[in-house]
């Protein structure tokens, strides 16, 4: 039963949409890398189903009292539920793609 | 040669810059407050009062000195904050409606947080500027600095700390930052190391279930500070710390006396009394009259329309009274006139430093010229003594400064007064030491008196039969057996050559230890 579920999902996930929301901070070294990976990683793994949004918080200062950023980069994923967050440059792209349950 | 002169002069009066907290005492020991436009580092650990400390930094800031301030809190959000600081009095609504406290509760991820790769602790310094922007802050609180780094790693905590230190700086804030202090992780990583400014830190310890707090500044750059640990207290309205050297130094000495009520014992004095401002300690045993005495001094500067603080740690004031009434001092319509006022608590019920801070409140209040504390030694109970000491030398000393006389009185064990340590502590530093004592004359219990010192006057060294009667206390010389009027006029003749022969000490006051 269980082994049913996961794979259902697993099926889902495949065609369903991605939404990101990515907080950067200018073109600092880490953000700069940030959108870089998450851009290869969106080509690789979702091409055509994904939507990033990328934030830049110099910008947009308000949006980092809301969205209670304090690390820099960070990466939101917004949908699929649930939300998941994670900081850093993305540069281990295998520790991504497994949180993002994409492997 | 002139010029230089001149110059050096100038460079004397260069005053580092600070910002005062408005905290009683602690702007006394950093001589001014914290070091303005840089940070503090706030150390301590759990329950000792940072969190207020940094608080009260802010608020005295915006309603004393107009410096809006902004509180950046890991810890507690808003809700909490004002809620907690409501029962300090401290009014966070007013100030938030008036944009001149700001407050961030700054939600950390939990530990797990997800990683991956490099990052910085951009976001933080992104929504100070903010805050700092939005009510115009010139001071800045970060609560506490374990929580914002718990989570992230030591090589991050480093490299952001640093960092954040000099952003602080670049903002032209004083702020201050509160850490744990201890096992935990921030001084393992020795990071009070980069804060080259300033560094506090306070402490909680607890001696026979008495939990007293210190404070003490570790390092100040560029100015001079207090050493030494300094016990603070948190009452009602804030922080309060008691400094020692503050209040020791500009001491007037008096030369005005003022009687003791007692002739007899005037005229042991030099025939005038007790110097005003001066303090006296009557040590003795139990039943002595202790008491007794400090009651005819009280009754006798409130019939001088002078008003005395009694403070009574054995008796209940109503009983004092009443004992008092027994042996002709009527002190109840001197305490209906406001003259005499007493001050009466359990010394168990709260520690010493709230003890002082309460009978330091009332003297503020009352303006007395008199201060009685009936008996001193129930307040050893307290702690140890070196505790009691290192307390009463500073609230003499800033008794002397109000030029306030004060009486304490001792009780101690039968057996000489040399084998009680506690006693000498505080005999070595009150200017006028009288001693009780039961003796025994033919067979009888003599109650006698003696000066043992008085500083600043030539004074009897008889031995004096002290008698309580209805009509109050008398001094007389001890009588022998088989002793006769001719032995007592050989007495006096020797006492007046006493007086006048003995050699007058030097008024100096010392500072005691």
């Amino acid at each position: 039963m269980k082994e049913l579920t996961a794979k259902s999902n697993a099926e889902g996930n495949e065609k369903q949409k991605y939404v990101f929301r990515l907080f950067v901070t200018g073109i600092l070294p880490n953000s700069a890398r940030a959108i870089k990976n998450l851009n290869t990683i969106c080509e690789q793994h979702l091409k055509g189903r994904y939507d990033v949004e990328i934030i830049d918080i110099y910008q947009q200062p308000s949006l980092a009292l809301t969205e209670e950023i304090v690390a820099v980069p960070v990466l939101i994923k917004k949908f699929p539920l649930p939300e998941v967050r994670m900081i850093g440059d993305l540069s281990n792209n295998e520790k991504v793609l497994k949180e993002l349950d994409l492997i | 040669m002139k010029k230089l002169k001149e110059e050096k002069q100038e460079t004397n009066s260069f005053k580092f810059p600070k910002s005062l907290t408005g905290i009683q005492g602690l702007d006394d020991i950093t001589s001014g407050g914290m070091p303005k436009n840089r940070p503090t580092l706030l150390l301590g650990n759990t329950g000792c009062g940072k969190t207020i400390m940094a608080m009260e930094f802010l608020v005295n800031g915006i309603e004393m000195y107009d410096e809006p301030g902004v509180f950046m809190s890991f810890e507690e959000n808003t809700d909490e904050l004002v809620l907690n600081f409501k029962s300090l009095q401290f009014d966070l609504i007013t100030h938030l409606a008036n944009n001149k406290i700001y407050i961030e509760h700054v939600q950390l991820n939990p530990p797990e947080v997800l990683k991956s790769g490099m990052y910085d602790l951009e976001g933080l310094f992104v929504r100070l500027k903010q805050a700092i922007n939005k009510v115009k802050a010139k001071r800045v609180v970060l609560d506490s600095l374990d929580t914002l780094f718990y989570g992230f790693g030591y090589k991050i905590l480093r490299s952001e700390f640093k960092r954040l230190l000099t952003w602080l700086k670049e903002q032209k804030v004083t702020a201050i930052i509160t850490a744990e202090i201890g096992d935990t992780f921030l001084t393992r990583q020795g990071l009070e190391e980069y804060v080259s400014d300033c560094v506090i830190a306070l402490d909680n310890r607890t001696t026979n279930q008495i939990t007293t707090r210190r404070l003490r500044i570790i390092k100040y750059r560029g100015s001079f500070h207090g050493n030494n640990e300094y016990p603070f207290i948190i009452d009602e309205k804030g922080i309060t710390v008691f400094p020692i050297i503050s209040e020791a130094f500009e001491q007037e000495s008096s030369t005005q006396r003022i009687s003791s009520g007692i002739k007899d014992l005037d005229d042991m004095l030099g025939k005038k009394g007790f110097y005003m401002g001066s303090s006296i300690l009557v040590s003795g045993t139990a039943g002595t009259g202790k008491t007794s005495l400090a009651a005819s001094f009280a009754h006798n500067v409130c019939q001088a329309n002078k008003r005395c603080l009694f403070c009574a740690f054995e008796e209940a004031p109503n009983q004092v009274i009443r004992n008092m009434q027994s042996i002709g001092f009527n002190l109840e319509p001197l305490v209906k006139s406001g003259m005499l006022t007493f001050y009466y608590s359990r010394p168990t019920l709260q520690n010493l430093e709230l003890h002082f801070l309460a009978i330091k409140k009332m003297i503020v209040d009352l303006k007395p010229s008199v201060v009685i504390l009936d008996p001193i030694t129930n307040l050893m109970t307290e702690g140890p003594n070196s505790d009691i000491r290192s307390m009463l030398t500073r609230f003499v000393d800033f008794l002397k400064t109000q030029h306030i006389t004060v009486m304490f009185t001792a009780a101690i064990t039968v057996g000489s007064i040399e084998r009680n340590p506690s006693d000498e502590g505080i005999s070595s530093m009150v200017d006028t030491w009288m001693m009780v004592q039961d003796i025994e004359v033919d067979a009888e219990r003599t109650r006698s008196l003696c000066v043992m010192k008085s500083r600043g006057m030539p004074h009897s060294n008889q031995v004096r039969k002290f008698m309580i009667s209805n009509k109050g206390i008398t001094l007389s010389p001890i009588i022998t057996g088989g002793g006769k009027s001719e032995s007592d006029t050989r007495r006096r003749t020797k006492e007046h050559l006493n007086l006048s022969t003995s050699k007058e000490s030097i008024g100096v006051k010392e500072i005691p230890q």
